[in-house]
């Protein structure tokens, strides 16, 4: 039996399909389907428990200069409230993960990192606290919070009939403390996600998950919510072309190399990983990238699935790939050297033995609009 | 789940309609609702001969990609070209319209060894 959260039951009772996800048991999708629960998130809203997600809390006079010591991204701009995505590397350039960095009050910061990685995020911080930093504190708070995920063009309006609090006043990446939802004190709310659509990330206390969870499903009821799984999670966030770690993301890749330059600042004086990443950099760029490509044939590119030139070549891996529900489109991820980079060039993927011809696309395949 | 008494049925969740020389196979209802919305199905040429056992399409959900076995020896005499523009078909309907394709029947005996029914039925609660 995997780990539960606060809303396990919640899932059973709604008719989710539970998979173990990170030692988890979670649901990976409910009677609606992934695809209904996609489109709801794209049209609508949906409601996801992520309440397997890891918290660690830093506290102390200095914790704003640790973070930054830990992630590529630039944390002393953050003002008060103010909320940044990083990549954390090794010394190597590898990535540790990736997180979001929670600037609060003063002297405390709030590190939220993937569930499968918690354990290893937790260990690595602590270890750079002791040899860095060891005036923070630093605490896991993962079985202290519950979170969920409300997303889709109509999360603000569902979110707004449960607080007096005008959620006009948090903007994209900026968190609010304290506010009330439903009657019961939330620990944070941020408008953040992980689907490409606006929404927002709702921390509460693991005894009021189950009473805020039925409150915006009730009060999302008339604009058509549904509850969505790991499935529509994966699918959206994949249209997005938001990394996942294992797949986009791992310590054998540099932040660079998967893509995420801007949320690296080679200008900063020092961070873990630092020197790989500027090397790299300074040397012509990675010569490995992480590109999206679409198939030109019927087929879909798997996780895993070699990638080729036209030519039948081996020359890559793909990270991820499905049949885009919004799109139609057949679409993947995947490393290639830096030579087949460039949006246009012909590559193959190779499905079950069979060369499919496809060619590089423009990241992200889907924007939502209005942004 | 439903499962017609007129079928036969494999342990990999395939069912057979035998319906004189040929009959044709599709995957069952508990399969399809296990794998979920079904995006893509990989069909064989027709004029293949498949062996019992024998992976000769694939079916591929939002999430997962699963073969699709043989239930009998025998020649590929058809296959449903629905499922290239209407893979849901075999989510809505996996006993009719989403039938995968038809084989000519090689062995009588082959067909009258696969599950009935009843038999398969039971696997399900066995909870596979």
């Amino acid at each position: 039996m995997g780990k539960r959260t606060p809303l396990y039951e919640e899932h059973l009772a709604l008719g989710g399909r539970m998979v173990d996800f990170g030692g988890w048991d979670m649901p990976v999708q409910y009677p609606a389907g992934i695809l209904a629960e996609h489109e709801a998130v794209r049209q609508r809203a949906g409601l996801f428990d992520v309440s397997h997600m890891g918290e660690i809390d830093l506290h102390g006079e200095r914790v704003l200069q640790f973070a930054d010591e830990l992630v590529t991204n630039d944390c002393q701009k953050l003002a008060e409230n103010q909320v940044l995505y990083s990549p954390m590397c090794y010394e190597h350039g590898g990535v540790v993960d990736d997180l979001l960095v929670y600037r609060l009050e003063p002297g405390h910061v709030l590190l939220v990192v993937n569930a499968s990685n918690t354990d290893k995020d937790v260990a690595w911080v602590m270890e750079q606290r002791q040899r860095l930093y060891p005036d923070v504190q630093a605490e896991d708070i993962s079985a202290k919070t519950a979170e969920m995920a409300l997303q889709g063009p109509k999360a603000q309006e569902i979110l707004q009939s449960l607080t007096s609090f005008d959620l006009n006043r948090i903007a994209f990446f900026w968190v609010q403390p304290d506010i009330e939802i439903a009657g019961r004190k939330a620990l944070w709310v941020s408008r953040t996600g992980y689907t490409g659509e606006d929404g927002f990330e709702i921390y509460v206390r693991p005894e009021d998950a189950v009473h805020v969870w039925r409150e915006i499903l009730r009060a999302g009821e008339p604009y058509g919510i549904l509850p969505c799984g790991l499935g529509a999670r994966d699918s959206l966030r994949f249209e997005a072309c938001l990394p996942l770690y294992g797949q986009e993301l791992d310590q054998d890749h540099t932040p660079l190399q998967s893509g995420l330059k801007y949320w690296v600042r080679l200008e900063k004086e020092h961070f873990i990983g630092l020197g790989p990443l500027k090397e790299e950099q300074e040397s012509g760029g990675p010569k490995r990238r992480l590109v999206g490509f679409k198939l030109a044939e019927r087929g879909i590119a798997r996780h895993g699935y070699p990638i080729t030139s036209p030519s039948g070549e081996e020359i890559g891996v793909v990270t991820s790939g499905m049949l885009s529900p919004t799109l139609g489109e057949a679409i993947g991820l995947g490393f290639v050297p830096a030579e087949y980079a460039q949006v246009g060039t012909r590559i193959a993927v190779s499905v079950r033995g069979r060369a499919i011809p496809a060619e590089v696309i423009k990241r992200p395949f889907y924007r939502r609009s209005g942004k | 789940m439903k499962t017609p008494s007129e079928l036969r049925y494999t342990e990999d969740h395939e069912w057979l309609r035998p319906e004189g020389k040929s009959g044709r196979v599709g995957i069952t209802d508990f399969a399809q609702d296990q794998l979920g919305d079904v995006v893509f199905v990989e069909l064989p040429e027709v004029g293949r001969a498949v062996k019992q056992g024998e992976a000769f399409g694939v079916v591929e959900s939002v999430k997962s990609v699963s073969d699709v076995f043989a239930p009998i020896t025998g020649k590929v005499v058809a296959v449903n070209q629905a499922l290239v523009d209407s893979p849901e078909l075999v989510n809505q309907d996996p006993y009719g319209q989403g039938w995968i394709v038809e084989i000519e029947i090689a062995n009588d005996g082959e067909v009258q060894a696969l599950l009935d029914a009843q038999a398969y039925g039971a696997l399900q609660e066995g909870g596979h």
